[in-house]
């Protein structure tokens, strides 16, 4: 039989289906062996230079490796610790903020005292020209929030100016700089209530005694 | 046969191209082309998909049936374009950064298929071959020039990022055409790149129809002589 009869076969287009199947799930298999060492290895040095942006100064533990999870008010939160000493100096979380075109992810690092070492928008979708200025490319924004506490200013003067606050918001953009500063603020209210537990103080008295 | 290889080059970089003749690939074209840098990047790994789909279903094009040959085309495409997607992943992460979200849409570019479907399959492999690069580097063409436009028109930026693609000795790539400007939010959106799609459209056209006018003139200009 020549293979064009062959090919003319219910059951050779059943086995050529499943060849085909077959050998490209083992070219993928076998793609995603070799690169899942790299990938892992360049997501981690990603995440961990996004840490550092918002983490002025040194420390001397594996951000990556100290970590808690503590209940949030949008679900559980993933806290990195960075270290002097044994002592946690400092704590960089996640916050999620809800600008005009979806979530806006903020990371943000916070010191011992509960003021704010930096703020940055990792993953954001607002409008390119308007809402982008969040970013610390387009704009020095994002650099207001730093020594900025609960007190500093107080309570009721975090919000954009427009809500009679401290914060500017851009022309034409006010929903995005505001979802910005709740989650900020969001951010700061969590540190406030999980400080305990945030800085590790179990630990660090019974290393003092 | 060189001149085959010939014409073939031709249909892929203007005659036959995949963006101003054929109008294919719109979903890619339209989500990347707002820099340049990132239509080069695009339009370079659909290159690399397009010679590896073509050249392989060339060499088996006897073994598949014409029944199933569809599901079998996709089955390869998909599977290519998602070695490309990890291994930019792991080599090449701060490209896959800029582009990573786009990478997928390969798949969805029904120019990878319909070369598959309306060459790859009835040439041998080094014509396949040669065709997947030429409408893969036509196509690459068509997206650098939309980005360039739109980025121009609405940063005022040329090549910005084209260090993160190319790597750092290409930096002098990157201009500021225009200083100070303040950016032209809507060619940066999606319409922008329709509008600029359509100028280009509209002046290859013009090309075109010159070109058939000249044509005929020397054409007539022999008949009458």
């Amino acid at each position: 039989m020549s293979l064009e009869q062959l090919r003319g076969k219910l059951f050779y287009q059943g086995v050529l289906l499943g060849a085909v199947a077959l050998l490209t799930s083992a070219a993928l298999a076998l793609a995603a062996r070799v690169t899942e060492a790299d990938i892992k290895a360049a997501e981690a040095a990603d995440l961990k230079q996004s840490l550092t942006q918002v983490l002025p100064g040194e420390y001397d533990n594996d951000l990556l490796k100290d970590t808690v999870t503590l209940p949030g008010t949008e679900g559980d939160v993933l806290v990195y610790r960075a270290r002097r000493a044994g002592k946690v100096e400092a704590v960089v979380y996640r916050m999620i903020g809800h600008g005009y075109a979806g979530a806006l992810v903020c990371v943000m690092g916070v010191s011992r005292e509960g003021k704010i070492l930096g703020v940055r928008v990792i993953k954001h979708a607002e409008t390119p020209g308007l809402g982008d200025k969040i970013e610390p490319a387009k704009s020095n924004w994002i650099h207001s929030f730093e020594d900025k506490w609960l007190g500093e200013p107080p309570l009721e003067k975090w919000g954009v100016k427009k809500d009679g606050g401290v914060f500017d918001q851009f022309a034409g953009a006010t929903i995005t700089p505001r979802g910005v500063v709740k989650a900020v603020k969001g951010g700061l209210e969590f540190f406030g209530q999980n400080r305990a537990a945030l800085l590790d103080e179990a630990a660090a008295e019974g290393a003092t005694k | 046969m060189s001149g085959n290889y010939g014409r073939i080059s031709r249909d892929g970089l203007w005659d036959n191209n995949i963006v101003f003749a054929q109008i294919l690939g719109m979903c890619p074209t339209m989500a990347v082309t707002s820099s340049a840098t990132n239509g080069l990047g695009m339009g370079l790994a659909t290159t690399a998909v397009l010679l590896a789909s073509n050249a392989i279903i060339s060499a088996v094009r006897d073994l598949i049936s014409p029944d199933v040959r569809i599901p079998v085309y996709i089955v390869l495409i998909a599977t290519l374009v998602t070695l490309v997607d990890v291994s930019l992943n792991a080599w090449a992460h701060d490209l896959y950064k800029v582009l990573g979200l786009y990478i997928a849409l390969i798949v969805a570019n029904c120019a990878v298929l319909g070369r598959a479907e309306a060459f790859a399959a009835k040439v041998g492999v080094g014509e396949a071959a040669m065709d997947g690069l030429m409408m893969g580097l036509g196509f690459t063409f068509a997206l650098t020039l939309i980005g360039g436009i739109r980025e121009v028109l609405g940063a005022g930026t040329l090549f910005a990022n084209a260090h993160l693609l190319l790597g750092p000795a290409f930096a002098f790539l990157e201009t500021t055409v225009i200083p100070h400007y303040k950016g032209y939010l809507l060619m940066i959106l999606p319409p922008g790149g329709f509008m600029v799609l359509g100028f280009l459209l509209a002046g290859r056209r013009v090309i075109e129809s010159r070109r058939a006018a000249r044509a005929q003139l020397v054409a007539a200009e022999a008949v009458a002589s």
